[in-house]
């Protein structure tokens, strides 16, 4: 039944599941089918791509966003729960295009050349998967002149740049100057994070946004998305 | 059950075993010679009725004898006095059991302040913006009643950390005298916790009422010998080496009944003991001996605990300086002399110099708390508020005490390393190395639920500013509105029938509701 298969899909979103080898967070969950397999079901049996986003996948989220507010959760499950979302997108994506759904937005994500620390950017690239986003994730010490290939390639609406050390942090400026010369920085719109920058210096650098966190993040780059200005 | 506690595992120890037993027989030189000087008559009776070498010293005005403590009189002590001590309470699951051979701690409360600090908050704003506020505690000073002793019963009750209970502030109320002090402290602290409460006695003549009410409350007699819900402080041998009268008197009657009893000894390295650390720790071991000796003399078997308050003399004033890196050495030592002995022992640590909560006091309380605590102590009077010495007591200092208590609780769990968590956890590496993120986030969040992860400081602020204060007020006031388990209404009843002094306003039930 699709209301059943929907059931558990919100479940797996709440439990945080990504497959069936995922704990999650009530116990005797291993084993039991997590995201992947269930999406693939869904859609072997049919049940509509859209009704397994509204329905399953944005109805938990609600659920999950209500929890953390209650302080029944903390960022690990947020950050699970976005994980298993992310994952149904991905599994969903072809579907979605064969139906002419347009998705959220493409954000091309990475940390810039000569810094090899991920993780605030692998936060951020969860949280926005999970938000609904398609999320291309360039990695780490990533070239400027790589940032922009994929930049020509991929025609994504945004782009998520991450440094930790002062040191390399003026690359995000480099990137910024790199895609202004090569014609593209009207065509995307640029985030960025990490511990040493800050607002000012996002705009100091001409970049249109800066998330202070994973969350802010995902504020920020919905707030552009929707047509307002980022951190304004 | 009895309450947990914390056990160290691998306690602290400052001395050698070979420094123990050179302290040991020093003590046991001293207690030959010179020996104590004894202003109790009864006391220097049963020391030489039972070998001990006893000689009136003439010519004092006050009388006094000269004993001198045969090291076979010591040992039989230590060979009777019991090894585990039990220290019950009126909620059978907060009794304490201690062993003298196991570094199993619990937090006490106290000492007796003559002070009550209340705290107010004031807003300043910034001369040059005056936008700019800030909340900034007043700490005010005033005399102790029985309504603060009541109230910080009922806190302590309800901080997670605090294991037993000694009184915090001495009842200066108007209607209280001499002769119906304990009788109240007693009960005020008896009905707003349900904790073990200890305190020292003002006169002896309400021993027989204090020990009445705690068997009224206990059931009966035998039932309080089961679970003593109440315990005694006794200071009977001032240093140095002296029996004082009054209160080797109180510890005899103590000791007769049974009740389990701290035999305390607080010398001053520098005053009232040798500034050297030998020496100092030598004399202290040899006075309670002697009171652990004069116990077992009294009542064979009756249970004691070895008090030590050592401290060392502050250089200006001549004062206690509780914060002095040294006063935490002598009771580290102190808690090897006991544990030598197989004695439980009851230590000293937390208490600050500073009269008000601050980074001083945190400082200076926090750095004993954390070396003592690992040194193993089984009944640390860590002096929850307690400030200025023994002078001043302040609840919101006790509530942010608890909270570094809890830390320190925190670091002294055992490690969880075995071969069955070493293969979960190489196969989680190896599952979350193959994943493109690389990240253990999903395997924090039922850790995060069992307990097994420490909490952050309770009063972070959520922006730059400093709101420790004002966020342990808050807290405060809300453990000062949680309810308590008063005594229920009967045993209520028998006790204001049965025991004289009590003022009606303490009866919840009655005036006081």
């Amino acid at each position: 039944m699709p209301e059943d298969i929907i059931d558990l899909i919100r479940e797996s979103v709440i439990q945080g599941r990504v497959t069936k080898d995922d704990e999650g967070l009530d116990e005797d969950m291993v084993g039991q089918p997590g995201m992947s397999e269930l999406i693939e079901e869904a859609l072997i049996s049919g049940v509509d791509a859209q009704d397994i986003i509204n329905q399953g996948l944005t109805a938990a989220m609600k659920i999950v966003g209500k929890r953390f507010e209650a302080e029944e959760y903390y960022i690990p499950d947020m950050l699970a729960s976005a994980e298993a979302v992310g994952v149904a997108m991905e599994i969903l994506e072809p579907e979605l295009t064969r139906s002419g759904v347009k998705p959220k937005g493409k954000i091309i994500i990475a940390t810039v050349k000569g810094d090899l620390h991920d993780i605030g950017k692998n936060i951020v690239s969860i949280l926005l998967r999970g938000a609904g986003y398609i999320v291309k994730d360039l990695g780490n010490d990533i070239e400027t002149k790589d940032i922009v290939k994929a930049v020509k390639k991929e025609k994504p609406e945004f782009l998520g740049l991450s440094a930790l050390l002062t040191s390399t942090m003026v690359n995000m400026e480099d990137t910024i100057k790199a895609l202004t010369e090569s014609g593209l920085r009207d065509k995307v719109k640029i985030v960025i994070g990490g511990a040493p920058v800050s607002e000012e210096y996002a705009e100091s650098i001409g970049a249109d946004g800066y998330g202070a966190d994973g969350f802010q993040a995902v504020a920020v780059v919905e707030a552009l998305n929707s047509g307002t200005t980022g951190n304004k | 059950m009895p309450r947990e506690g914390i056990l160290v595992n691998n306690p602290v120890e400052r001395l050698s075993s070979e420094q123990v037993r050179q302290i040991h027989k020093a003590s046991m030189e001293i207690l030959k010679d010179p020996g104590l000087l004894c202003f109790n008559k009864r006391a220097a009776e049963i020391f030489q009725s039972n070998g001990a070498g006893v000689a009136s010293i003439s010519g004092s005005d006050i009388p006094c004898w000269h004993v001198k403590i045969p090291e076979k009189l010591v040992a039989d002590a230590l060979d009777s006095a019991p090894k585990t001590v039990k220290l019950g309470a009126r909620n059978p699951d907060n009794a304490l059991v201690m062993k003298g051979n196991e570094a199993r701690v619990y937090y006490i409360t106290g000492s007796e302040t003559n002070t009550w600090l209340d705290v107010d908050f004031s807003t300043y704003a910034n001369k040059s913006d005056p936008t700019k506020e800030i909340k900034v505690p007043e700490f005010l000073p005033r005399r102790g009643t029985v309504a603060d002793l009541c109230d910080s019963a009922h806190v302590c009750e309800h901080l997670e950390t605090v294991d037993g209970y000694i009184r915090t502030v001495n009842i200066q109320d108007k209607d209280i005298t001499e002769d119906n002090k304990d009788v109240n402290k007693f009960f005020a602290c008896l009905n707003n916790t349900t904790k073990h409460v200890m305190s020292g006695l003002t006169s002896l003549k309400q021993l027989d009422n204090v020990v009445k009410m705690a068997e009224l409350i206990a059931g009966s007699q035998d039932k309080l010998k089961e679970n003593p819900i109440i315990s005694f402080i006794t200071c009977l041998v001032k240093s140095p080496l002296q029996f004082v009268d009054d209160t080797t008197e109180t510890f005899m009657e103590i000791c007769q009944r049974g009740l389990p009893v701290v035999v305390s000894s607080a010398p001053q390295a520098g005053t009232t003991a040798p500034m050297k650390e030998a020496g100092i720790i030598a004399q202290i071991n040899a006075e309670v001996l002697a009171g652990i000796t004069l116990g077992q003399l009294v009542n064979k078997g009756t249970p004691v605990l070895y008090g030590s308050v050592p401290v060392r003399a502050r250089m200006d004033t001549l004062g206690d300086s509780y914060s002095a890196v040294e006063t935490s050495q002598y009771n580290i030592d102190c808690v090897q002399m006991a544990r030598f002995y197989k004695i439980p022992n009851y230590s000293t640590s937390g208490v600050c110099d500073t009269k008000i909560p601050g980074q001083q006091s945190s400082i200076e309380r926090l750095f004993s708390d954390i070396v003592v605590t690992l040194s193993g102590p089984q009944y640390l009077h860590c002096a929850f508020g307690l400030l200025d010495g023994n002078s001043v007591f302040c609840l919101l200092q006790a509530v942010l005490d608890d909270t570094h208590f809890q830390r320190v609780k925190f670091f002294l769990k055992s490690p969880l390393i075995n071969e069955q968590e070493l293969t979960e956890i190489k196969k989680q590496i190896k599952d979350v190395v193959a994943t493109p993120q690389k990240m253990f986030i999903n395997y924090i969040r039922q850790v995060m639920r069992t307990g097994e992860i420490s909490p952050p400081y309770p009063f972070e602020s959520d922006d730059d500013s400093d709101n420790v204060f004002s966020l342990a007020y808050e807290r405060l006031q809300e453990l000062l509105a949680k309810p308590v388990e008063h005594i229920d209404p009967d045993t209520t009843a028998r006790i204001f029938q049965d025991i004289p002094g009590l003022l009606p306003r303490l009866n919840v039930y009655q005036e006081g509701r």
